[in-house]
């Protein structure tokens, strides 16, 4: 379903060939998963909320959510003091973060749900070097964004691929995928683990009910398909003599 | 008890008014699939109601504090997510039922003499829930709701001599902001479901005076006298209605008959909101939409602005027009020629089961028009959808015109005299 929907809203702007129009990778978002929850939190904590942060979500909830004793949390994945019971804010000003970056580092609480798991699992994976740019790097999904390669330390540093093509008889050159200089601490599956990791927390973030939603839903779904048999047989008692 | 309920009866009317309008009121026996859309708008209606006042003790209606605030209920509020998401889900679910009643009223000419004011009433209703969701979907102060609102509101801008100043006067700003925020908050929490509640309640009022239609559109009252004992009803019916009328045996009293029924289907749609509700709230953007999750930035214009789905017919037809005075007046007259649906239909005939096949043509056109129209306001604009949403455009238009032409001298089959069996 929303594949479906993603297409029919994509379809009309690869003609136009500029914005968001590199083709997304598909990601495994698995709930149930705590250590892969509990490790996207600590990519987190470590890698995104020195400028990122997700101030309508508790610490506290997020351990407890995560399966995470609070003790432990506040040791490893707090790193300025606050109480467990306070919001994940970042330190940095936004008034100057904004001088800094052009834009302030949006709020990640409900990014999930606003870009969707599989644009974030793209996103972070397809930082490219391009020199031009202020932070020295861009981005395939995201072009001109505003935001260094935070991940490189894992990732190693990527650079475009070019491939030359013949287009109406001239070579002409075109980006194809990226290649990596393999300095970053992790190979690729292990970088892609993290990333869907850390993409897995944000969905997480994005919506924490849903813990507790599906298994809440298929018990009424039961009760009312229970429900229902007595009060089809309840109305077909009260019906047989009509004619 | 009885001397105690007794004692009521003679102070308020609660056995009299339970008798006419539910136990003894007589209900056609054929009502089908279609029938059960008004039982459920009420019970949206309902949910709608308890669901929002819950979500008032902790929304905060300002533009600093509306997105937090809704993000507190989903986080901290206990099963504060599950309240705003029955609240969300039936703000749709509330389009769905009433769209499916209004296509019943028009395929089985519910409107018809002698409903031309119960018509009329649902259309007021309508017009009145519109202007509740739009007002409502403005309160989270996302991004669709911040533009969606800059869209809608600056429609009146359109207005010749008046529309800047009432744009302002709307706003209560110079631009939306915090101002309209609260002042919508206050027409969505009070004003508008004060409206919508008497309205639903002349609704009924107006139904029950001129009583059900059914599938086949035959009439089951007759004049008084008229019936052997044999053709009357072997129910009970209430006085109100036997004082006047002979009541044809093809009723069943509403209660307990029409609610076990209508019961059933309940049961059914509850399935489905439930579903929606705990497993995709989002129903892929369309229920909630994925810019609304980002707050309301006054700098930042989201790429594609949509009104959600159960606007976007209309959106399409005030896009379709260039002008952008006519394409409101479009928008606006879209609405008005379905208040006077019932002046458009001159035929006597109410059901499609017994009209000229063109008829049947002719709506089931419409519905897909509408449909179509609804895809083309709310996808991203391209060159072919402007023509696309023009043509549909003089097809929705079409469908009243040609109905007023045809329906003086259609064809029909003659109407049985009785509910076939």
């Amino acid at each position: 379903m929303r594949k479906w929907i993603a297409l029919i809203l994509l379809v009309p702007s690869f003609a136009f060939a500029a914005g968001s129009s590199h083709p997304l990778d598909d990601v495994d978002i698995d709930l149930k998963d705590k250590a892969s929850l509990q490790n996207g939190a600590k990519v987190f904590m470590n890698y995104c909320l020195g400028c990122h942060q997700m101030q309508y979500q508790r610490y506290q909830r997020t351990f407890n959510d995560l399966e995470i004793p609070e003790d432990l949390g506040q040791q490893y994945l707090q790193f300025t003091g606050e109480k467990v019971s306070d919001y994940i804010t970042s330190p940095m000003p936004a008034d100057e973060a904004a001088v800094w970056f052009g834009a302030p580092p949006p709020d990640l609480t409900l990014v999930a749900r606003v870009r969707g798991p599989e644009w974030l699992y793209s996103y972070l994976r397809s930082f490219y070097v391009d020199e031009s740019k202020t932070f020295g790097v861009n981005n395939l999904v995201f072009p001109n964004v505003g935001m260094p390669h935070v991940l490189e330390s894992l990732q190693g540093t990527p650079r475009l691929a070019v491939e030359e093509v013949l287009v109406d008889g001239e070579l002409v050159q075109r980006p194809n995928g990226l290649t990596n200089d393999g300095n970053g601490k992790l190979n690729e599956e292990e970088y892609d683990a993290v990333i869907r990791d850390l993409v897995n927390y944000l969905v997480y973030t994005g919506e924490p009910s849903r813990l507790e939603s599906e298994s809440m839903g298929r018990g009424v779904l039961i009760f009312i398909v229970i429900f229902f048999v007595f009060a089809l047989l309840l109305k077909k008692d009260y019906w047989r003599d009509v004619k | 008890m009885n001397a105690f309920l007794g004692w009521i009866e003679q102070r308020i009317p609660m056995m009299r008014v339970a008798n006419m309008h539910a136990i003894q009121y007589p209900a056609p026996k054929n009502m089908n699939f279609w029938y059960v859309f008004g039982f459920l708008a009420t019970i949206v209606l309902v949910n709608q109601i308890l669901t929002g006042v819950w979500l008032t003790m902790n929304f905060e209606p300002s533009a600093e504090r509306a997105f937090a605030s809704v993000e507190y209920i989903m986080r901290e509020v206990d099963y504060g997510w599950l309240i705003r998401y029955m609240h969300s889900t039936g703000a749709s679910a509330f389009f769905i039922v009433v769209y499916m009643h209004m296509f019943r009223g028009m395929i089985y000419g519910s409107y018809q003499k002698p409903r031309e004011l119960l018509w009329i009433f649902g259309m007021l209703i309508y017009l009145a829930l519109m202007a509740e969701a739009f007002m409502g979907y403005v309160l989270p102060w996302g991004q669709m709701s911040y533009w969606g609102a800059q869209v809608i509101v600056s429609l009146f801008s359109a207005i010749p001599v008046v529309g800047p100043d009432l744009v302002q006067w709307i706003q209560g700003d110079y631009v939306i902001s915090g101002a309209t925020l609260n002042r919508f908050f206050a027409l969505h929490v009070i004003a508008l479901p004060l409206v919508i509640v008497i309205l639903v309640f002349l609704h009924i009022v107006a139904l029950h005076e001129v009583g059900s239609n059914n599938p086949d559109g035959v009439n089951i009252k007759r004049p008084k006298g008229s019936l052997s004992e044999e053709e009357k009803t072997k129910f009970k019916i209430h006085e109100y209605y036997t004082d006047k009328y002979d009541i044809v045996d093809d009723v069943v009293p509403f209660f307990p008959h029409i609610v076990l029924k209508d019961l059933v289907a309940f049961t059914i749609f509850l399935f489905a909101f439930c579903y929606i509700m705990f497993f995709m709230p989002e129903m892929g953007g369309y229920f909630l939409e994925h810019p609304n999750f980002e707050i309301a930035n006054p700098y930042k214009t989201p790429e594609h602005i949509f009104p959600v789905w159960y606007f976007t017919p209309f959106y399409a037809i005030l896009k379709a027009v260039p002008d952008k005075l006519l394409g409101v007046l479009a928008m606006f007259g879209a609405i008005a020629f379905l208040f006077a649906l019932p002046w458009f239909d001159r035929s006597n005939v109410r059901s499609w089961r017994y009209r000229s096949g063109l008829h049947k043509v002719n709506l089931i056109v419409f519905a897909i028009v509408f449909i179509f129209l609804g895809y083309l306001g709310g996808t991203p604009q391209e060159a072919w959808k402007i023509t696309a949403s023009q043509v549909a455009t003089v097809f929705y238009f079409g469908f009243f015109i040609l109905l007023f032409i045809y329906s003086k001298n259609e064809k029909t089959k003659p109407v049985p005299a009785r509910i076939p069996k």
